[in-house]
């Protein structure tokens, strides 16, 4: 018999961006909230200890702030064909534990979003036709605009001390010559800090962007440009470049997290509390399942404990946030073979492709080992829908960047294409290029497909007896399409800097999707957002159309991959919905828009 | 929502069931809060996890160990039965209720100026406004003969001014008689700022007993409590009134960060004071005159962070400063505002004696959230991978550098402190052990 906790306001389940947001905003709203994090606690001290956590092999290697795959993962298969197996060793993806989730242990670019990817299906149906998008696309529109969030978009660059170059600035045009973004939607202010410093990499790629005709532009990045403090009162010290930003905990307090960007705040609120190595079981539904009456946890001792609430947030990581609908009965589940139910539909990803560029010994001192996860610079030409797609017939657009967030002394030796990957000959080539090279990236945006999707997994459970979430995932005719589309135009930046060698890695036509190799962690859908029940799991204000005390936050609510990070766009998300809760459903709890 | 309703509807009820009472004056009891807050009652009254104002603090003194009382208004065990005339003899006068001269450990050289009206605001809170706690008092542990109490009765009536209100100088500025009423009353200020005489008394209870006031001390627990008079090298006068309000306020400015015995000052009491009392602190401390008014301000000196940034680590102790602390306090050793305090020019780290900078180092320390500044900004401790040697070297170095006018540090010092017992220690300082709740760490780098 689970123990039953004293009632609260709210909870929360999971403490990443979502979660840290949530409760910030509804805690300033006086209600009461309780936040229930599965992994442990989490902080820049102890786990960011300088120079402790300058360690390769426990965090990257070791995945020290991942998942526990030994207490719940996924299984994994291509198509509904296939017998799905457990992603036992983390790859493709990596899903943040512990306090902070993904926000404690992420790069930091900190996007925005294009205009014209909220509006996705809408867009490419006035412009190319309703026959462009291809057969079995399900991409959709978000069912919000970009004008609507534009305020929660600039409040939570002010609360991770993004630093970044505005191109217009209310329509004044201020970012030209400067590093501003001419493809970038208007803002209503600033970036609360000026963009970080390029280095070698990026000014190489700056330049030959320059070269070939296109527009280049400074990454804006929550790594500080310079000391800060938020509109919480919180701190940052500025980013040093130590390299040591994905996978790790930032000991200089320059890069942004829940934990340093929020949290500091919330521990002021004494209607706040965070209890970690909360693993939630389900939210806990009323009879006729249109109300949730709380959630119920496993604590770190193992027992079993039932937290009554009014409102339930699930802030956890996206798959997770589909799971737990699942697991509860929230929402009706997604048949591929019908199209029909909501829950799990539209999964997809990123479609990333990469192009290494090697120089001669003694020319370029590209410094690898020097960097910050959010910094860079990148170009927007063939993002989003800034150029015609109509003679290409593909969906989709991808930013191109270097990126260069911290060569790391054990994965960090890349050698051109034909060099042994071992010997006295691996060992003279690494000596040659390991300083005179640079990585760019095509971070495509990825659409939803019918047979790309997310649903419980009959055979495996997890460690406490539920089933796992099953992913049914494989790379689609448009995504080959669109990779060599954008890894042609990449190129010519490329071959603009006259390198020694060039190392191109793009998907095969055909290939299938691979676990083991590094990706992103952009994983969306699932949970999607939108303006018809029928076709979206929770509304525009990220409410679940089926119980209306249970909202929804996160890339799970995207119904299409972007070209952009989703970070930016989560956040926004976050604060909209929690703006919604606040100044509408407190006022009169109840669906926010009728279905 | 219900429970919203439902803990408002509570509350009503708790506030009319209140109002049932013999009414005590709730002004006045707000106001007592406030000045047992300026007092930094709970800071001593508290022990470690415990109720507030319960006692059971130790206290470390050259004879023993003492403990503090229980101050909650508790009919059996704390001072539930304290007429005011009782209360106004412990705080003021030194004397318990049942006759016995109090260890001075409990300030009340410096409480005999509190005006009569704060004490009757003190009482009030404390027997209305905390919550009793069942907790009896501890022992002490001082051997015979020391333990007898008589002595203090001597030492109360050599050392301990005559009872009087505060009154203002002729002609004081009004703002700078508060600060000094707070300085040199309720805050105690000089119990660990003023140095001390052969019998443990403070040297001066004023400034106008002299320029030992507030001159800083010898180390208490492992750490300096530094002069607060206005010279350049190791007192105040760098510092402008907003600079130190701010500080005081949040434990942090620009260049300043909170470290030591300081931290819980700022996080139990000064953080609660009003802006016009933290000022009036400040106004009043800038009045102290300089015990050595011939010194020079603060003259930067570049050498050393040019050396540092063409690659020159041959002072003693670049090397271990450029791998330890130039991330953060850089190298032109000025850190980042409001991040990482500056060193060059810090006169915390120029103090002839230079125990809390090795302590620092060896430690680590934690800059608290606090209301008006939520962010515990933390340095990590040093003491587990750096040796006796380069812990001397780098502060040698941080005290030598940039214009700084601190002296050269032995390695002997660094183990004198490592090894005293009677120092505040987290524990993380100590050497292997500091990881050791970490399995996946590395203890050990060197």
């Amino acid at each position: 018999m689970a123990k039953v906790m004293q009632k609260t306001d709210v909870v929360i389940v999971g403490f990443g961006w979502t979660g840290a947001i949530m409760a910030k905003e509804l805690t300033e709203a006086g209600l009461s909230v309780v936040a229930l994090e599965r992994g442990p606690m989490r902080d820049t001290y102890p786990d960011g200890s300088y120079p402790q956590v300058i360690d390769e092999l426990t965090y990257s290697i070791r995945r020290k702030l991942f998942m526990d795959n030994s207490k719940e993962t996924v299984t994994i298969r291509h198509t509904v064909n296939d017998t799905a197996l457990p992603y036992r060793q983390l790859g493709a993806f990596l899903p943040g534990d512990g306090v902070g989730g993904a926000g404690l242990h992420w790069s930091g670019v900190h996007f925005r979003v294009d205009p014209v990817e909220l509006r996705l299906r809408s867009h490419y149906e006035e412009r190319y036709g309703k026959n462009f998008i291809p057969d079995g696309m399900t991409i959709q529109d978000f069912g919000v605009t970009y004008e609507e969030l534009e305020p929660y978009f600039d409040f939570a660059e002010k609360v991770f001390g993004t630093s970044g170059q505005a191109w217009t600035v209310k329509g004044e045009l201020v970012g030209k010559g400067k590093g501003g973004n001419p493809f970038a939607p208007d803002r209503s202010d600033h970036f609360p800090l000026p963009p970080q410093k390029n280095p070698v990499s990026a000014q190489l790629f700056q330049k030959a962007a320059w070269d070939v005709g296109y527009h280049p532009y400074d990454l804006p990045s929550a790594n500080t440009s310079g000391p800060y403090t938020n509109p919480y009162g919180c701190q940052m010290g500025p980013c040093n470049f130590c390299g040591y930003c994905s996978g790790y905990v930032c000991y200089m307090y320059s890069k942004s997290s829940p934990n340093l960007n929020i949290l500091p705040a919330l521990r002021q609120e004494p209607g706040f509390e965070l209890r970690a190595g909360a693993h939630v079981l389900k939210v806990n539904l009323t009879d006729d399942k249109k109300l949730a009456t709380g959630v119920t946890y496993v604590d770190a001792q193992g027992n079993e404990i039932e937290q009554p609430a009014d409102i339930v947030i699930l802030g956890a990581f996206q798959f997770n946030n589909v799971r737990l609908m699942l697991l509860s009965g929230i929402g009706k589940p997604y048949d591929p073979k019908t199209g029909e139910g909501v829950v799990g539909k539209n999964f997809a990803y990123q479609n990333m492709a990469t192009i290494k560029v090697y120089f001669d010994k003694n020319q370029h001192f590209t410094n690898p080992f020097i960097g910050a996860g959010g910094n860079g610079v990148a170009v927007d030409d063939f993002n989003a829908d800034n150029f015609d797609h109509g003679p290409h017939g593909f969906v989709g657009g991808s930013p191109f960047w270097v990126n260069q967030a911290g060569t790391r002394p054990i994965a960090g030796v890349s050698n051109p294409s034909g060099t042994p990957n071992w010997g006295s000959q691996w060992k003279a080539a690494a000596a040659d290029y390991y300083n005179h090279q640079l990585s760019m990236d095509s971070h495509g945006a990825h659409q939803s497909y019918r047979g790309n999707y997310l649903d419980l997994d009959p055979t495996y459970k997890d460690a406490y007896g539920m089933p796992l979430l099953r992913m049914t995932f494989d790379w689609q005719e448009n995504d080959f399409k669109m990779t060599h589309f954008m890894v042609g135009k990449m190129k010519k930046i490329a071959e603009a800097m006259n390198p020694k060698a060039i190392n191109v890695q793009v998907k095969s036509p055909g290939t299938h999707f691979n676990t083991v190799s590094y990706q992103t962690t952009h994983l969306n859908g699932g949970a999607i957002m939108g303006t018809d029940p029928k076709t979206s799991a929770v509304n525009r204000y990220l409410q679940s159309w089926d119980v209306h005390n249970v909202f929804v936050p996160g890339a799970s609510a995207f119904p299409q991959g972007l070209g952009y990070n989703p970070t930016g766009l989560v956040a926004a998300l976050t604060y909209w919905s929690a703006r919604a809760i606040r100044e509408q459903y407190l006022k009169n709890p109840g669906p926010l828009v009728q279905a | 929502m219900k429970t919203i309703l439902s803990a408002l509807a509570l509350s009503l009820l708790a506030s009319s069931a209140f109002a049932q009472d013999a009414a005590p004056d709730q002004a006045l009891i707000k106001q007592g809060e406030y000045l047992a807050r300026a007092g930094d009652c709970v800071a001593c009254h508290t022990a470690q996890g415990g109720k507030p104002f319960a006692g059971g603090l130790p206290m470390e003194t050259p004879i023993g160990t003492i403990y503090s009382t229980n101050i909650t208004p508790d009919k059996s065990t704390g001072i539930g039965n304290y007429s005011f005339e009782d209360f106004d003899k412990a705080v003021r006068h030194g004397i318990a209720k049942e006759g016995y001269t109090l260890y001075p450990a409990m300030p009340y050289p410096s409480y005999a100026r509190v005006t009569k009206e704060d004490m009757k605001a003190l009482y009030a809170y404390f027997m209305s406004g905390v919550d009793p706690v069942t907790k009896p008092n501890q022992d002490v542990d001082i051997p015979w003969p020391l333990s007898m109490r008589w002595p203090l009765a001597a030492w109360r009536m050599l050392f301990a001014p005559e009872v009087a209100d505060f009154t203002p100088a002729p002609g004081q500025d009004p703002v700078i008689a508060r600060g000094a009423y707070l300085v040199e009353g309720l805050g105690h200020c000089g119990a660990c700022h003023t140095p001390r005489g052969f019998a443990m008394q403070e040297k001066a209870l004023s400034d106008a007993d002299g320029k030992d006031f507030l001159a800083g001390s010898a180390p208490l627990e492992g750490w300096i409590a530094k002069s607060l008079r206005n010279d350049h090298k190791d007192g105040i006068a760098r510092w402008d009134e907003a600079q130190l309000v701010e500080f005081l306020k949040t434990g942090r400015s620009d260049d300043m960060a909170v470290f030591g015995g300081m931290t819980q000052v700022v996080e139990h009491s000064l953080q609660y004071l009003s802006d016009e009392d933290l000022t009036a602190i400040v106004r009043y401390l800038k009045t102290l005159s300089p015990v050595h008014p011939d010194a020079q301000p603060y003259q930067r000196n570049n050498a050393v962070s040019e050396a540092l940034v063409k690659g020159d680590e041959s002072p003693r102790g670049a090397a271990v400063y450029i791998d330890n602390c130039n991330a953060c306090h850089r190298s032109d050793g000025l850190g980042y505002d409001r991040a990482f305090p500056a060193l060059a020019g810090n006169p915390v780290v120029q103090t002839d004696d230079p125990t809390s900078l090795i302590h620092i180092v060896l430690e680590g320390g934690t800059l608290p959230g606090l209301k008006h500044a939520p962010s515990t900004i933390v340095m990590p401790p040093f003491g587990w991978r750096l040796d006796d040697q380069q812990v001397a070297d780098v502060v040698t170095f941080i005290r030598t550098s940039w214009g700084n006018k601190g002296g050269p540090v032995d390695p002997k010092a660094v183990a004198a402190l490592r090894n005293d017992k009677n120092r505040t220690t987290s524990g993380d300082d100590v050497g292997q052990t500091a990881y050791s709740n970490q399995p996946d760490q590395t203890p050990d780098l060197r």
